[in-house]
């Protein structure tokens, strides 16, 4: 019987060959923790008697949640995690210098093979790199940290069969929201996806980072996005719990309506919804290529006055990137609030927390109710495009219709 | 090992945003502040209730999103013995175990049961008692049960360096 990647990375890391449903222990390539769940997981590494952790070397830590800090009690977290840094003399990047995912996936450690945890869900973007990577409680990181071992179950694999290229104005993030709609917000759970089709061969790096950074949204512990080029393959001959395909040739841009992100319908369905705030960027979709797919629909026009549009890059190598090609410019004449490379908006942290009743238009992953930090907000999570069309419109608005 | 407690009912989809706010997890709190803001945006109510040994019972996808473990840890604080529910998100379900919760996915159950309900649970057959129904849950794994029977990972990563270290722990308390 032939192995799925999953199985193949898990029995690599546990010295062994490996089936699905089986439990091993396995070695962990990289433990990355940030500011929100980090601190916790250094308190648990303590009560275990942890004084060291396992390899400096494998361990990295992220300011991405609540950068710059807007009181003391986060700049005391802050403080707390720096002296943990530099106590076990560990990787580290200050905040500022991105999204945890972003600079993981760039800095070249999720290489294709390898095994990675980290203190946050959506850990599991670098399937995209060929990288076993899953998020984690606050416990198991501080066991990952002290240990460099961790059990897991080897999950079953569902394969999804996408078919024919993209029509325009459709991007990677209708994909993963459709799919996410057509399976349910606990379609996957405890399980690994693998994608396939003609599309992954042609589209960017930052498309499949899209793709794989949402899989925990249909409950998957990872994901991969199968291409010919990726280091790390199937065997034809693996075996899938489920097989569905996805006709990509007749999708159009859809949107995830508030509170669950598998609540998913056509723009078409809710055009014209008016929306106070639009939200490019994160680790979803604050890539490069995000960000000039947004510029190329505001270039030479003028957000609605009505609302505020933050965009949030998902790195200093994008923001850099950004400036220097001009999109930046073209974003900040449009209107655009060009904010620090972080997530703190995502998760209703650290700015941009809408008013009770307003609608917002998001790139970003999630839209449960409470998410950017007021109960009383609505989130739509969509793709760039859709997200830019919008904010010109001030009000939902399908790409495809812009009349410029 | 049995477990026994009234239900307290929820729905579908209640995700750790509901369950511990992300405004609270940038504060290192102890548990029992943290149990003060538990299920704060779902039931505002919830802060007054006595729940101390109840069993939270919930429809699909209990605890997706965020990996924050606060959000196990306010529920176990505030006396929850165990979690009942059609699905668990993996995240949340391994942080249950990982705290000494009971994680059960047991979707017939929660069709039967109705707010208040005495529910017994008999954790080494895997049953849920209700109403005078009996209903099957998948067993643990023994890797599994043993974290559960050491009262979660913490304990249970001590035990295991206790042994390897000829019986010494490293840990102060």
């Amino acid at each position: 019987m032939g192995k799925t990647i999953a199985e193949k990375i898990i029995g690599n890391h546990a010295g062994y060959e490996v089936c699905a449903g089986e439990i091993a222990l396995c070695s962990i390539d990289l433990v990355m923790m940030h500011d929100a769940n980090g601190p916790l997981a250094v308190r648990a590494f303590r009560e275990m008697g942890g004084e060291n952790v396992f390899d400096p070397e494998k361990v990295v830590v992220v300011f991405d949640h609540c950068t710059p800090p807007s009181n003391e009690k986060l700049s005391n977290i802050h403080a707390f995690l720096r002296s943990f840094v530099k106590e076990q003399n560990i990787h580290f990047y200050e905040g500022g210098r991105g999204v945890c995912h972003q600079l993981v996936a760039e800095s070249g450690w999720a290489s294709p093979g390898s095994l990675i945890v980290g203190s946050d869900s959506h850990t599991c973007t670098y399937g995209a790199c060929g990288t076993l990577s899953t998020g984690l409680g606050a416990t198991d990181i501080a066991t990952a940290l002290l240990t460099g071992k961790l059990w897991f179950k080897v999950p079953k694999t569902l394969r999804v069969n996408l078919k024919g290229l993209l029509p325009s104005m459709c991007d990677a993030k209708d994909i993963i929201l459709y799919t996410i709609g057509t399976l349910g917000a606990d379609g996957c759970n405890y399980a690994s996806v693998e994608f396939y089709g003609e599309y992954l061969e042609h589209c960017t790096e930052a498309n499949r980072l899209t793709i794989t950074n949402m899989v925990v949204e249909m409950g998957a512990k990872c994901g991969f996005t199968c291409h010919s080029k990726l280091g790390v393959q199937a065997d034809p001959d693996a075996e899938y719990f489920k097989t569905v395909e996805i006709d990509l040739t007749t999708l159009e841009p859809v949107i995830a309506k508030p509170h669950t992100v598998d609540n998913m319908c056509f723009i078409r369905e809710v055009e014209g919804i008016p929306i106070q705030q639009a939200v490019l960027g994160s680790c979803t979709n604050g890539r490069y290529e995000d960000l000039e797919q947004a510029a190329m629909i505001l270039k030479g026009h003028h957000i609605d006055p009505g609302v505020r549009l933050l965009v949030y890059p998902a790195s200093e190598t994008v923001l850099r990137r950004a400036a220097a090609s001009g999109i930046l410019i073209d974003l900040i004449d449009a209107g655009a609030t060009i904010c620090t490379p972080s997530c703190g908006v995502c998760v209703g942290t650290l700015g941009g927390v809408p008013a009770d009743g307003e609608n917002v238009i998001s790139t970003t992953n999630r839209n449960f109710k409470g998410r950017m930090g007021n109960n009383k907000a609505k989130i739509y999570l969509a793709s760039p495009q859709t997200v830019a069309a919008s904010a010109l419109a001030g009000r939902i608005a399908d790409p495809r219709e812009l009349i410029v | 090992m049995g477990v026994s407690g009234n239900a307290i009912v929820y729905g579908d989809n209640i995700s750790t945003d509901l369950i511990y706010p992300g405004r609270y997890t940038y504060i290192l709190l102890t548990k029992e502040q943290m149990a003060e803001h538990a299920l704060e945006d779902l039931d505002p109510g919830f802060k007054d209730k006595d729940a101390h040994g109840c069993i939270l019972v919930a429809g699909i996808n209990f605890g997706c999103g965020s990996a924050r473990e606060q959000a196990v840890k306010c529920l176990k604080e505030k006396g929850i013995r165990a979690i009942i529910a059609k699905s668990i998100s993996r995240i949340y379900y391994r942080n249950c175990i990982n705290e000494g919760l009971l994680p059960i996915t047991c979707p017939e159950a929660v069709d039967e049961i109705r707010d208040g309900d005495k529910i017994e649970i008999d954790v080494d057959n895997g049953l849920v008692m209700v109403r005078n129904q009996k209903f099957c849950f998948p067993q643990y794994p023994a890797y599994v049960r043993n974290i559960l029977d050491c009262g979660g990972l913490i304990a249970s990563v001590r035990q295991e360096l206790k042994q390897q270290n000829g019986g010494k722990d490293n840990a102060s308390d």
